[in-house]
């Protein structure tokens, strides 16, 4: 905690050239644009092995004699065109995006009101819930899925779209909760303080004077929240059987990997496709989701 | 407030405090009926499922620690056990040593970077499983093309078998889950390094500080708060992880790589025992909680050490 005070307190100068002036260009390009260079290769490599797959020709992708292997020559869409209009993946593609709004919108609702209680109010034992929503959020969903499919069995929700949006908040909650209450944190009671004055209710207070101060908490919380329900496999893969229902990354996996012949164009294709609308979204909101997540880890 | 009437609200102190409970409880209420209907509440079924032979379609009756004597004779169980602690102990140490070079070299003064910073999240962001499938590829055991380079390169003669061997299919999804990593550990940490003051590096190197003596004696004590967190959630993640061992090996080859996560998924779900399953999965718990305390109070308390205050 007492580091995002600092923060808070000396505002960061990012500019600052520091001692940076000290080495000259030969050392930082061995010490720094190097290193930076193969980072960057390494950790962009997948995908543009992913995209690049999902382009080629199926004789090229296999023939790395006659073809060079790091591109492509006359790409094709056909990958893509058998993608969308020959299977369920469209579908897949809709279930996950209606699974991820439906769960984030809950999340966020129940963890703006838990997080105004515990942060504002101030009721009774307000602190212990504190903490418990913070234990609650390193409990890993690998070790809840087996008791949950079970309960979910006997809600009569498996199989259904229900099963997940009412499963993912149980991790989605503690996150933007937690966040959120950094956030109304830093609201100043005095705001609160004279609307109170003004014999403004709690609700009207919230509603009124908190909410719009924190929407960009609201939307860190928000976007961290919907990839997160975006990325989320092991729920979906136990509580969903039928095809229909399935969200992108468990349909791309359980039915277009079949048997030993590998479509690799088509896979990759998927797996491009299931990523870029999260991409697309974070590459909007990039210093947003960057403050959420290590908002979570400073607090 | 809205819940008291209106007469009452200049009354005593005391129903001040009390209202405020009412109100407070009443906007919990939403989140406590969603984390306990599924998160308290099926954790405490997990325990007891633990203790049941429960399998898929039947109630399990309570038959006490059988399960878990089971598992104290089964080898599979055994080497997930090892593979876990393994696969997190070697993940979570690359993941920072490579996430800490990464966050300061981002912590320099470059030109473009939060663009780096925005690309370097990538790996972070996208689904686990949709970059694993681009692993599985690049992993291929005929049409690698990490083999291909390095056969071109002429340093292999034939195509590495990535995920048939058992230590290359180790490596392998190590490899995956760092490269998954890095951007958490960096960014975090980039977080962490951009709070401390120039003016210390300028003053230690004034003195005749060298660039280790820097680091070891300036950056890293003051980082020291942040790392705990950060490597917490780390091992946190990786010990925990599902999705890549799922689709990279699925456990194989013959329950090789199998991680307690995925052997109680194996056994639990796919084999209907999920008594069995469950167990699995609570015997993770005192690992978990070792490996939290371990690196948040192992971590922590250099801090005071180092004179810092909570």
């Amino acid at each position: 905690m007492s580091i995002s005070e600092q923060t808070a307190a000396q505002p960061l100068n990012d500019e600052a050239q520091g001692m940076s002036y000290l080495n000259r260009l030969p050392r930082r390009i061995v010490v720094l644009y190097l290193p930076l260079l193969v980072f960057i290769i390494v950790l962009l490599f997948p995908f543009y092995w992913m995209a690049i797959t999902a382009v080629k020709p199926n004789d090229q992708l296999t023939d790395y004699n006659n073809y060079s292997p790091f591109w492509v020559v006359k790409p094709t869409l056909d990958h893509i065109k058998y993608l969308l209009f020959e299977t369920s993946y469209p579908g897949w593609l809709w279930n996950t995006i209606v699974v991820s709004v439906c769960a984030t919108v809950l999340s966020l609702a129940a963890s703006v009101f838990a997080a105004y209680a515990i942060e504002r109010v101030r009721f009774s034992g307000s602190r212990p819930v504190g903490l418990l929503i913070f234990l609650a959020y390193l409990v890993p969903p690998s070790i809840l899925f087996i008791p949950l499919a079970v309960i979910v069995f006997k809600f009569g929700i498996y199989d259904t779209k229900l099963a997940l949006i009412f499963t993912y908040p149980t991790f989605l909650i503690p996150f933007c909760t937690w966040l959120l209450m950094g956030y109304f944190r830093s609201i100043p009671f005095e705001l609160e303080e004279s609307a109170l004055v003004d014999g403004a209710s709690r609700w009207q207070i919230l509603v009124r004077v908190i909410l719009p101060l924190a929407v960009p908490g609201l939307i860190s919380a928000g976007i961290f929240a919907f990839t997160l329900s975006w990325n989320e496999f092991i729920y979906a893969l136990t509580f969903i059987q039928s095809s229909e229902n399935k969200t992108v990354p468990v349909g791309v996996l359980t039915e277009l990997v079949r048997g030993d012949v590998f479509e690799w164009g088509s896979l990759m294709a998927g797996a491009l496709f299931g990523s870029l609308p999260v991409v697309i979204l974070y590459s909007f909101f990039v210093d947003y989701y960057v403050s959420s997540m290590t908002g979570a880890v400073k607090e | 407030m809205t819940m008291t009437p209106t007469a009452k609200r200049n009354s005593a102190l005391g129903t001040m405090a009390r209202s405020n409970t009412a109100v407070g409880l009443f906007f919990m209420l939403p989140a406590a009926v969603f984390l306990i209907c599924f998160l308290t509440y099926p954790l405490g079924l997990g325990v007891w499922l633990g203790f049941t032979d429960a399998k898929i379609g039947r109630d399990g009756v309570f038959i006490g620690i059988e399960n878990y004597q089971a598992l104290a004779n089964d080898s599979v169980f055994w080497m997930a056990v090892y593979n876990t602690v393994l696969y997190t102990f070697i993940a979570s140490i690359l993941k920072f040593v490579l996430g800490l070079w990464l966050a300061m070299i981002l912590n320099e003064h470059l030109p473009f970077k939060s663009f780096f910073r925005a690309i370097i999240l990538l790996p972070w962001v996208v689904p686990t499983v949709l970059s694993a499938l681009a692993f599985w590829w690049i992993y291929d055991a005929q049409f690698s093309i990490i083999s291909w380079s390095l056969m071109q390169l002429g340093w292999i003669d034939g195509p590495i078998n990535f995920l048939g061997d058992p230590n290359n299919a180790r490596a392998s999804v190590i490899a995956a889950n760092v490269w998954r990593g890095i951007p958490f550990v960096a960014i975090s940490l980039l977080a962490g390094l951009q709070t401390i003051p120039q003016s210390l590096h300028e003053a230690a190197s004034l003195d005749g500080a060298t660039g280790w003596q820097r680091f070891r004696f300036i950056t890293l004590p003051m980082l020291t708060p942040i790392i705990a967190v950060v490597m917490t959630f780390s091992v946190l993640f990786t010990f925990t992880d599902f999705q890549l061992i799922y689709v990279l090996t699925k456990g194989g080859p013959v329950n090789a790589t199998h991680l307690m996560a995925t052997l109680s998924f194996q056994r639990g779900i796919p084999g209907g025992q999920l008594g069995e399953g469950a167990a699995i999965a609570v015997a993770m718990i005192p690992f978990l909680l070792a490996s939290i305390l371990f690196s948040f109070f192992g971590l922590q308390r250099r801090k005071w050490q180092q004179g810092g205050q909570d």
